[in-house]
C-alpha cells in the first residue's frame, strides 16, 4: 500500500500554504459544480422551473393584467419582462436548496464529508453549478419576450449587464435557500420555507404594477427591497432610464446577503449530523 | 514505528436528544487486521463509524486514526480513511466512471490519473462493462461495489465498511467478502460492522459485540464462542459397530452421558479442551479409528443470546 503517499506528514504550514488552500477550494468547488451541471442536464424535468414556468408567468401577467395596468399588452410586456427576469432567477434558486437537502438525506454528501476537501466546497459547487439554470432562464425569457414583441431600447451591452446583475443577485439570494436546505429535515420543507422568504422579496416590488399605485406601508418596503432595486435597474438597463441607484443597491445588498448567509449556511452544514 | 492501533476509539459517548446512541464504546484494531463490530439494529454501529470517519463529533471520549485525533485533526484523518456508509452514497445521476473520477479529482489527482484510477477500480470490481451507465441503472450489488470502489480511490490505510452486505443475496455477499480479503492482503486495516454472525466469523480477526452503545464482549470468534462454554466433542468411528465403545470412552472422560449424533456418531459436552485431548488419547489407545473427531463450539448466534439475553437484529425485526 502507498501509505507514505497518502499519509499527511505533520509539518508546519509552509509559506504559500494559505494560497494553495484557497486554490484547492476553488478547484474542488469547480469539480463539484461540474457534477451539479451534469445532473441538471440529465434530468430535464428539473429545468421546468426555469423554462416553462417563467413562460407561463409572462403569459398570465401580460394577458391577465396587461390591459388593466398598462392599457395594452404590448406596453405592459415592456414594463414586465425586465422585472420578471429577476423573479425567475430568484425562484430558480430554490432548487439549489431542495437538491442539497436531497443529496444530504440520500447520503451522497457523506462521501464528500469523508474526503479531505474544504467543508464549503460541496455547497459552493452546487451554487455555482446552478448558475447555468439562471442563464438558461434568462435566455428563455428574452427569447419568448422577443417573440411576443418585447424590444430592448438600449443595446447588447446594457442588456447583458442586466442579465449579469440579476444572476449575481440570484447567486447571493440562493445562499438563503442553501441555509434553509441545511436547516430543514425534508426537501418538501425546504420548498415551503423558501417560498416564505421569496414572497415578500419578489412580490413586494413594482414587478407587476407601478410603485405609486401601492399603499404607503408597501411602498416603504418596496423602496428598500433589494429585489425591487434589481428590477428597476434591469428596466433601466434594458429600456433606458436611471440605473445608478438600482445597480448600486443591488450590488451592495447582494454582497451583504452573501457575507451573512454563506457563512451561516456553511456553519449549518457543519453542524448537521 | 507507527502507532499500535490503526484506529482506536475510547469511551465514546454520543447522544441524540433523549437517545444515547453510544454509551462509552471502545473499539480498536492493530494495523492490517479486520475488526468486526457485531450488533443488532440500533446498537450504535453507524454512529461509532461516523465518529471515527470524522462525520460526527462525540460528546465524550476520544478517537484516533493512525494516532491522529479525529476531532482535533479531521482533515488529516480524512487523508487516511475510506468510508462506505450503510446506505450506498453513489450519485445515481452520474455514471460509475464519473462517480469515481469526481472523487479522484477531489483527491487532487490530475485528470488523466483520476480516469486511470477509476478505470482500474471499475475493472477490479467487475464494473468495467457498466462504467458508462448511470448508477441509477445498477443493481443493488453493483451499487455496493461502486460504493466500495469509491472509498478506495485515495488508497486509504483504514477503511470503514458499515454493513457492506446488508440486503445482498448470498452470492453477492461472497463477492464483497472476497474484496475485503483482498484489501487486507494489501495491508489495509478494516472496520466492518455487521448484523451477520457468519460474516464476522468469516472476515474478522477480532470481534467486538456491541449492544446499546457499548461493547459487551471482545475477542476472536473462537474466544467468544468459548465464553459461552458448552463445547461438545463429536466422535464418528470408522467402524459403526464400535459406536457404543466410542461413546463409553467419551462419557468416561467427560463424566457425563454421551448422546447419539445421527446414526454413526456420538457427542458429549466437555468443560475444556484438555478433556478433548484425553478422549483422543484413549481412543488411540483402544485402537479405535475415527472418520471425524472434533471439538464443536456454539454458534455466534448463541454467543449473542447468552451475552444479551435477546436475539440478534434479524430475529427481533422479524
Ligand atoms: N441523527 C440521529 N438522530 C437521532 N437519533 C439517532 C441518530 N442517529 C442514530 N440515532 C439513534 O441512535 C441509536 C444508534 O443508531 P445507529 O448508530 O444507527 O445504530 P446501528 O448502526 O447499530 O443500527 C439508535 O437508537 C438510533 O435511532
Ligand atoms: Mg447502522
Amino acid at each position: 500500500m502507498t501509505t507514505t503517499e497518502t499519509a499527511a506528514p505533520s509539518r508546519a504550514a509552509a509559506p504559500g500554504e494559505e494560497r494553495r488552500r484557497t486554490f484547492r477550494l476553488a478547484r474542488h468547488s469547480l469539480a463539484l459544480a461540474g457534477r451539479s451541471i451534469r445532473k441538471t442536464l440529465r434530468t430535464p424535468e428539473q429545468l421546468l422551473d426555469v423554462t416553462l414556468q417563467p413562460v407561463m408567468f409572462v403569459v398570465v401577467y401580460v394577458f391577465l393584467l396587461g390591459g388593466a395596468v398598462a392599457g395594452s399588452t404590448g406596453e405592459y410586456l415592456q414594463f414586465l419582462l425586465p422585472a420578471i427576469m429577476v423573479q425567475t432567477v430568484l425562484f430558480g434558486g430554490m432548487a439549489t436548496g431542495v437538491n442539497l437537502n436531497t443529496d444530504i438525506k440520500k447520503g451522497v454528501f457523506d462521501r464528500f464529508r469523508s474526503l479531505p476537501i474544504g467543508r464549503s466546497a460541496p455547497l459552493i459547487g452546487s451554487v455555482l453549478g446552478d448558475l447555468i439554470r439562471y442563464v438558461l432562464a434568462e435566455a428563455v425569457l428574452l427569447g419568448f419576450g422577443y417573440a411576443l414583441g418585447f424590444r430592448a431600447h438600449t443595446g447588447i451591452v446594457p442588456v447583458l449587464a442586466a442579465c449579469l446583475l440579476t444572476v449575481f443577485l440570484a447567486f447571493c439570494v440562493s445562499w438563503a435557500f442553501v441555509l434553509v436546505g441545511m436547516l430543514m429535515r425534508e426537501p418538501g420543507g425546504v420548498q415551503g420555507a423558501a417560498f416564505v422568504v421569496l414572497f415578500p422579496l419578489t412580490f413586494g416590488t413594482s414587478m407587476v404594477t407601478p410603485k405609486d399605485t401601492l399603499p404607503g406601508w408597501l411602498r416603504a418596503w418596496v423602496s428598500v427591497n433589494p429585489v425591487n432595486h434589481a428590477m428597476e435597474a434591469a428596466r433601466g438597463l434594458m429600456l433606458g432610464g436611471p440605473v445608478a441607484t438600482g445597480v448600486v443597491w443591488t450590488l451592495v445588498s447582494g454582497v451583504v446577503m452573501l457575507a451573512v448567509l454563506a457563512p451561516l449556511a456553511v456553519a449549518a452544514y457543519r453542524r448537521r449530523a | 514505528m507507527g502507532p499500535m492501533y490503526a484506529f482506536e476509539a475510547e469511551g465514546l459517548v454520543k447522544r441524540f436528544g433523549e437517545t444515547t446512541a453510544l454509551n462509552g464504546i471502545s473499539l480498536s484494531a492493530p494495523p492490517g487486521t479486520v475488526l468486526g463490530v457485531l450488533g443488532p439494529n440500533g446498537a450504535g454501529k453507524t454512529t461509532a463509524v461516523r465518529i471515527l470517519a470524522t462525520l460526527l463529533r462525540p460528546d465524550a471520549g476520544r478517537a484516533a486514526v493512525a494516532g491522529v485525533d479525529v476531532v482535533r485533526h479531521p482533515a488529516r484523518v480524512r487523508r487516511l480513511i475510506g468510508l462506505t456508509g450503510q446506505y450506498a452514497s453513489v450519485d445515481e445521476d452520474l455514471t460509475g466512471a464519473e462517480n469515481l473520477v469526481l472523487i479522484g479529482r477531489l483527491l487532487d489527482l490530475r485528470s488523466g490519473e483520476a480516469k486511470a484510477r477509476a478505470a482500474r477500480l471499475l475493472a477490479d470490481f467487475g464494473l468495467a462493462e457498466a462504467a458508462d451507465r448511470r448508477a441509477s441503472t445498477y443493481s443493488g450489488g453493483m451499487r455496493r461495489r461502486l460504493d466500495l470502489a469509491a472509498s478506495l480511490v485515495g488508497r486509504p490505510e483504514v477503511i470503514f465498511l458499515d454493513e457492506p452486505t446488508t440486503g445482498l443475496d448470498p452470492a453477492k455477499r461472497e463477492d464483497v467478502w472476497a474484496i475485503v480479503r483482498r484489501l487486507v492482503a494489501d495491508g489495509v486495516t478494516v472496520l466492518l460492522t455487521t448484523q451477520y454472525l457468519e460474516e464476522a466469523d468469516a472476515l474478522a480477526d477480532a470481534i467486538s459485540v456491541v449492544d446499546h452503545g457499548r461493547v459487551i464482549a471482545h475477542g476472536t470468534a473462537a474466544e467468544l464462542k468459548r465464553v459461552v462454554g458448552g463445547q461438545t466433542v463429536l466422535v464418528r468411528p470408522a467402524d459403526p459397530a464400535r459406536l457404543a465403545e466410542a461413546a463409553a470412552i467419551a462419557a468416561a472422560v467427560a463424566g457425563r452421558p454421551a448422546e447419539p449424533a445421527g446414526r454413526d456418531a456420538t457427542t458429549v459436552p466437555v468443560d475444556d479442551a484438555a478433556a478433548f485431548t484425553e478422549i483422543v488419547r484413549r481412543l488411540d489407545a483402544a485402537g479405535l479409528a475415527v472418520t471425524e473427531l472434533s471439538l464443536r463450539l456454539p454458534s455466534l448466534d448463541e454467543v449473542f443470546f447468552t451475552l444479551t439475553g435477546h436475539r440478534t437484529g434479524q430475529e427481533r425485526a422479524a
